[in-house]
């Protein structure tokens, strides 16, 4: 649209034709206030506190929806406007309750914001306020129709937000109510955006509601623990005895890679933290064959005297690592240089759930061919094959459907079975059963069973094109699909796997092929002078070491976050080895451990994670929960009781620290910090901490070298993206050990089982809603 | 069933075959129906807005819009098909105009329908009655039932190569429909809110087609300008207020009826003369001139007031729906406020903050102040809240509101303060109103 | 599963549906009056009724229930088999309606929204019903009567008792 020039308060401001007048003042800086506005939602001019002075217009304007044209004259700020305001907030504080000192929303609330500023603090209205009692709708939402001023952003964003449509409106004037689609009760997604949407405290959460006042707490911006999606989320953080606890969980400021979004398990599923049944101590396993609560130096050497033996007598080979899928890239990166270059093994592994490594391979020496998060938010076309984005990654889910939706991109769907995006989908292509193999060959034009030639011709046509695909897609299969579209310029490809930090566990190197950044374990002195000593033969991948323990061979096996008991393994059988496992809960895992190191969760430490999109972003600490450790430090101090000098693991201290700005210290996650109590006592610089993980970072960065990192924006909270097609060609290993988790929308392996919030929010389903927690 | 009424002054146009049971095709016909659907059909679009901007005639609904300046927006050219719709959602209190018309001679507006139709060149009409006229509606769908046996809706209407089609439909029970565009969602089988305008219908109306909506009077009066000539219309009269209104006078007169005069008949003449005067010899209090919307009059501002748009528009108040709801000097003008705004409380759709809760917040002060437990304050305050709804609200609902609420408190301010400090309501049996 | 075989309506009744979505450009149209003759039937929008009428025209049944409570004549609880709704607005007000809803509350027993023991009536005060120059005025279920004074009510009530005496006592709620 040509630009056009309008007056605004005497300022001339140039903007396109048609925009919207609230948005280029609110551009411009002059402050228009509405409830009913939102961004990217339906426009309902029904609040009418937007009303603006047009020129030669006899009546007061909604700023939301006049469409700015050439010559337009506005006044936004008179003596009249401020009346009209005024008014508006006067006639909602008629029968709004002036509950404010414990409303969740007190200290947060538009409604309060705008009296506050427009002066409406003289009550006109003396007749008794209209009363409804509250309602519940499910475990995560509440509505108290009294304090809700029909603003109808919970409609829309439940409706052309996340396209479930379980909330209208009823009755009409005065008794107007906003209705759940379940009569008494909300069937839907649970994802709470109607509560962080909602302007006043109309719709609250079922887990925060009545707890604290927000200004109690402190709000720290980290990385969603549950899916690959990487949200940004915002912890509120108060203080407590035991330490500090996680009392919300939100989009605060809105300013993530997931903007508006967040889901129910960012949302609700922050409860584990503080669930009680936490390994609170270190356990050992004692004559009797009980685990029994020790001290961290009991624990630590009979740790490391273990591994030590084992190494000695009977090899590096005899020792299995098992990382995470939810840890830093940072402790994933130490994890691994401990187990190759410490413990001399490379059976390291991590419970898979999609093929990294074949995708790495597929794009290695294809620079710009991968797509982050932000290129599919913006791109124009899009093929999603495989997967079910809606219930298993729900920030794609709504960055589909917002493309879709605000920039009219083109959706198109491949997929075996039916699901729900195929509502955005310009075009469906419903592959038979065993049709993913097929793919990749239809594409390319090949006759196949697939006959629809229509749905291929339209995504040639396409200029620009991103694909993403599911973990159905491993191995050769997804190495045709991606070399597909690599002969293609306009192509790139996103693969989509399960956990918080599945793909930095792989980019990192926790399999038993690859060393960090997909470098074969085999190539000829690679990564030598950083790991002397390293073996040079593959190691055995997960399904393996597990045989091993069952068949007795192998002496250790240190789980880190992981829990192959829960479908891998008899959880007996794990008693054949000698097992250490740093885990947050017992498990069925930790419950089988000689040697249990209570671990601190992604909330309770700093660090980076990569989404499944290449997105690398910073965690910070929000919780500090007493007695466990983050895992980076129990493997450094691990390392320290196996009489490593611990230099040659973190290069911290002396020239080698250069990545550490500062932001791992206690000024930055906003909390006292034991690191700098401990590091004190032993006259070290904070600085120079073998504890920071930072102090890894010039390393990863060095040895990785799709990971070229803006720190600045990183430790902004800004998400950077990798770039895989820096990745020198290496191996392509083989699909075995990939098993898709299939996590829904309630459930998040075997953390997800220890959120309370997450349990009850399942239970709440409607059959048609449910499904079975998948570990 | 309603009673007809009538008066040597009155110019019967739109009533003309009123009780002549024109509700029978055949008699319609043999009383020169459907000639000017005819006539149209050969004339075509260009002439037939001609005359009816020649004609003056102003939309009966309230708003008083030329009819053929909203004819002549729709687009000639549309990618979506133009649609006609009709407003027979009569609602506003005091109004009970069109109920006569579908009674007496629904074929006018079938024959209306098809001119509006045949001036947009839209293929397919709509008349919407209110969910209550359901004995109407009935009448209403004989009389397409057989307009379409007699070949004058359908594939080929008049045995030409034009299609008209009419489709009937029920409302359930809301005022807010009768708004253009709360109409079109109710018709879209949605809840009656108003839609945001621009676009207008005209551009952007029912399923996003171009669309004509017209109240159920103005059609009506369609084929009547049409027959007499757009000129002759116009002349019967007032400047630029053409032809008659139907005035349904209500209240407190001794002949209420639904009565047609020519536009600017002088407001005190239907009082006196043609309603018959005050009933039981009483003295006029006030005069609410077109329907419940429409600010109250005083008796010493009608005496010279012709009941046109522009006339009643320049004593302060609107000629709205042409209902006279007449008030005589033993009514509580608190109570009448109160039972005014009562509706307007029940009647708002709810979608925005000024009418919705205005509109609840003036029902609640003016319940609490009629049953005596007033302060002087209250007074200032409902003042206050109507000041501010007027002209600040989604839709005219707000206004209609306000613009009477206003008139009462200005102008029986001292019959306000009567009600104070304790003092019972001098007139009323039902100090203690129910409340619908 | 399919309306026509499952549904809770009389054959002729949803014969009279099934042309009803049948006649508009867009399906939904048809929502409001369907709402409206269903209830004519059933008594009231039971759960059931909103079940039918939301597959019927193929929308949610929070999107009927969003709109079906939008319209005053739409009813969520049984009625009396006649629905006795008395006009007091203004024009009504002045000429007596007042009296005349007085007046049905004694006769009847019962007030606003009030049904009789024996279901046969029910009183509502409405808003305007398009009768005002025939005022004061009441809708009997669909039936006007106007030009009203209190001392026709007993008539009209019995007027009602007879034909539901005369129609036996195939209640429909």
């Amino acid at each position: 649209m040509a630009d056009v020039t309008i007056t605004v308060d005497g300022k001339k401001l140039t903007a396109p034709a048609g925009a919207l007048l609230i948005d280029v003042c609110r551009k411009a800086g002059i402050e228009i206030p509405a409830f009913c506005y939102y961004p990217g939602l339906s426009l309902q001019a029904a609040c009418r506190m937007c009303v603006v002075r047009q020129e030669k217009v006899p009546k007061l304007q909604t700023a939301c929806t006049t469409q700015v044209a050439e010559g337009q004259v506005f006044i936004t700020d008179s003596p009249e406007i401020t009346q009209a305001r005024k008014a508006t907030i006067e006639l909602l504080l008629g029968n709004h309750p002036l509950d404010c000192p414990v409303c969740d929303a007190g200290g947060e609330c538009e409604l309060q914001d705008m009296t506050f500023k427009y002066g409406a603090g003289e009550s006109r209205m003396v007749d008794v306020k209209r009363h409804r009692d509250e309602q519940q709708w499910s475990p995560a939402v509440y509505y108290d129709r009294p304090r809700c001023i029909l603003c109808y952003r919970c409609i829309r964003m439940c409706g052309e937000g996340m396209d479930v449509w379980a909330l209208g409106v009823q009755n009409r004037g005065a008794s107007a109510v906003i209705a759940p689609n379940g009569g008494d009760r909300l069937d839907c997604e649970q994802c709470g955006m109607c509560i962080d949407v909602c302007p006043v405290g109309a719709l609250t959460s079922g887990s925060y509601r009545y707890k604290t006042r927000p200004w109690e707490m402190n709000h720290v911006a980290t990385v969603c623990t549950h899916c690959a999606d990487g949200c940004k989320v915002t912890l509120g953080v108060r203080q407590s005895p035991e330490g500090a606890e996680i009392i919300r969980a939100d989009n605060r400021d809105k300013s993530g890679i997931n903007g508006d979004f967040l889901c129910a398990k960012g949302r609700f599923g922050f409860d584990f933290v503080q669930n009680p049944q936490r390994v609170s101590r270190p356990l050992v396993r004692n004559a009797q064959g009980v685990l029994e609560p020790v001290s961290w130096e009991r624990a630590l050497r009979t740790a490391a005297m273990k591994l030590t033996e084992v190494r000695d007598t009977r090899g590096g080979s005899a020792i299995g690592v098992i990382g995470s899928n939810s840890t830093t890239n940072e402790e994933n990166y130490l994890l691994q240089k401990f187990a190759r270059s410490v413990l001399r093994t490379n059976n390291i592994d991590h419970e898979r759930t999609a093929d990294y490594a074949a995708f790495a391979h597929a794009l290695a020496g294809h620079a710009g061919r991968a797509a982050s998060l932000r290129d599919i938010a913006s791109a124009p076309a899009i093929l999603l094959v495989g997967g079910d984005p809606t219930k298993e990654h729900p920030l794609l889910a709504w960055e589909l459907r917002t493309n879709v939706r605000i920039n009219r991109a083109r959706l198109y769907v491949a997929n075996t079975t039916p699901i729900k995006l195929e509502r955005q989908a310009k075009a469906v292509l419903r592959l038979p059963a065993d049709g993913y193999p097929l793919l990749a060959a239809y594409l390319g034009g090949q006759s196949t069973s697939i006959r629809d030639i229509s749905f291929r011709d339209a995504l040639l046509a396409e200029e620009s094109l991103v694909v993403i695909f599911g973990p159905e897609f491993r191995g050769a299969q997804l190495d045709a699909l991606v070399k597909w579209g690599i002969e293609r310029p306009h192509i790139r490809y996103a693969c989509i796997g399960a956990y918080a930090n599945s793909r930095g566990a792989a980019d990192m190197g926790l399999l038993p092929h690859l060393l960090p950044g997909y470098v074969s374990v085999s190539q000829p002195g690679a990564f030598s002078s950083e790991y002397p000593g390293m073996p040079t033969a593959p190691g055995k991948p997960l399904q393996e070491m597990l045989a091993s323990v069952s068949s007795g061979d192998l002496g250790a096996l240190l789980v880190v976050g992981a829990n192959p008991a829960a479908n891998q393994i008899n959880p007996a059988e794990l008693r054949k080895t000698f097992l250490i496992v740093q885990d947050i809960f017992l498990t069925e895992t930790a419950a089988m451990a000689d040697v249990v190191l209570p671990a601190a969760s992604l909330y309770e430490k700093t660090g980076t994670v990569t989404s499944t999109y290449g997105d690398v972003q910073l965690a910070r600490k929000a919780a500090d929960i007493p007695r466990s450790k983050p895992d980076f430090e129990i493997i450094v101090r691990l390392a320290g009781a196996m009489g490593v000098d611990v230099k040659t693991l973190v290069p911290f201290g002396g020239s080698a620290v250069t990545a550490d700005l500062g932001q791992s210290r206690g000024a930055q996650a906003g909390e006292a910090d034991r690191h700098a109590v401990w590091l004190a006592a032993r006259s070290l610089e904070p600085k120079l901490s073998p504890f920071d993980p930072f102090a890894t970072m010039d390393e990863i960065e060095r040895l990785i070298p799709a990971y070229k990192l803006d720190r600045l924006n990183l430790f902004g909270g800004n998400d950077s993206p990798t770039e895989p097609g820096f990745v020198p060609l290496s191996q392509l290993i083989a699909p075995d050990g990939v098993t898709p988790a299939h996590d829904g929308l309630f459930t998040s392996g075997t953390l997800g089982r220890y959120s309370t919030s997450l349990v009850d929010l399942l239970r709440h389903q409607s059959p048609s809603m449910a499904e079975t927690a998948a570990d | 069933m309603p009673r007809l009424v009538s008066h040597p002054d009155e110019v019967k146009i739109v009533t003309k075959r009123f009780g002549q049971g024109a509700a029978n095709i055949d008699r319609y016909i043999e009383l020169g129906g459907y000639e000017s659907a005819k006539k149209c059909l050969e004339q075509g679009a260009d002439w037939i807005i001609n005359e009816m901007k020649t004609s003056n005639l102003r939309g009966r609904g309230g708003a008083g819009f030329p009819t053929g300046m909203k004819w002549s927006f729709v687009p000639k050219q549309s990618q979506k098909p133009k649609y006609v719709l009709v407003n027979g959602d009569e609602s506003e209190p005091g109004t009970c105009k069109d109920h006569l018309i579908f009674l007496h001679d629904p074929h006018s507006v079938i024959e209306g329908t098809i001119i509006a139709g045949l001036a947009i060149g839209s293929k397919l009409g709509f008349i919407y009655l209110r969910g209550e006229y359901r004995y109407l509606l009935e009448i209403m769908e004989k009389a397409v039932a057989d307009a379409y046996a007699k070949g004058f809706l359908g594939k080929n209407i008049f045995g030409s190569d034009t299609e008209f089609q009419i489709i009937t439909q029920s409302g359930a029970g809301a005022y807010e429909v009768g708004e253009e565009s709360a109409l079109m969602e109710s018709l879209e089988g949605k809840r009656g809110v108003p839609r945001i305008k621009p676009p207008f219908p005209a551009v952007v109306g029912l399923y996003g087609g171009p669309t004509v909506i017209n109240n159920a009077e103005t059609i009506a009066t369609v084929p009547h300008v049409i027959a007499m000539g757009g000129e002759a219309y116009a002349a019967v009269g007032s400047p630029r207020n053409g032809g008659t209104r139907l005035f349904g006078v209500s209240g407190h007169v001794e002949r209420p009826g639904v009565y047609e005069l020519p536009m600017g008949y002088n407001l005190k003449k239907i009082i006196f003369d043609v309603a018959g005067g005050v009933r039981g010899g009483r003295k006029l209090k006030a005069v609410v001139p077109g329907g419940s919307s429409t600010p109250v009059l005083l008796p010493e501002e009608i005496e010279t007031l012709g009941m046109d748009f522009d006339q009643v528009g320049k004593a302060g108040s609107m000629l709205g729906s042409g209902g006279v709801v007449v008030i005589d000097d033993q009514t509580c003008i608190v109570e009448f406020a109160l039972r005014t705004i009562s509706f307007y409380q029940h009647e708002s759709c709810g979608w925005c903050i000024p009418c919705r809760e205005g509109t609840d917040w003036l029902k609640k002060s003016l319940t609490r102040f009629h049953a005596g437990f007033g302060s002087a304050k209250d007074i200032d305050n409902i003042q206050y809240l109507a000041e501010n709804m007027l002209g600040r609200t989604f839709c005219p609902l707000g206004d209609a509101a306000a613009m009477p609420t206003l008139g009462f408190v200005k102008k029986f301010r001292k019959e306000f303060e009567d009600h104070l400090n304790g003092k019972p309501c001098p007139f009323a049996k039902h100090v203690e109103l129910s409340v619908v | 599963m399919s309306v026509e075989t499952m549904s809770i309506f009389s054959p002729q009744l949803a014969a009279r549906l099934d042309a009803l979505v049948a006649k508009y450009p867009v399906r939904r149209s048809a929502l409001v009056p369907m709402l409206l003759y269903a209830q004519d039937e059933v008594g009231y929008l039971s759960d059931a009724v909103i079940t039918e009428v939301a597959s019927r025209i193929g929308i949610t049944e929070l999107d009927v229930r969003n709109v079906a409570t939008y319209y005053s004549m739409l009813r969520f609880k049984p009625a009396g088999r006649f629905n006795v709704q008395v006009c007091t607005n203004i024009s009504c007000m002045l000429r007596g309606g007042y009296d005349i809803f007085d007046r049905f509350q004694d006769e009847l027993g019962i007030g606003h929204k009030g049904v009789t023991p024996d279901a046969l009536f029910s009183l509502e005060e409405v808003e305007c019903i398009g009768a005002c120059c025939w005022a004061p005025a009441i809708q009997v279920n669909y039936d006007f009567h106007d030009d009203l004074t209190p001392d026709r009510v007993p008539a009209i009530l019995d007027q009602y008792r007879a034909q539901a005496k005369s129609e036996g006592k195939a209640d429909h709620a």
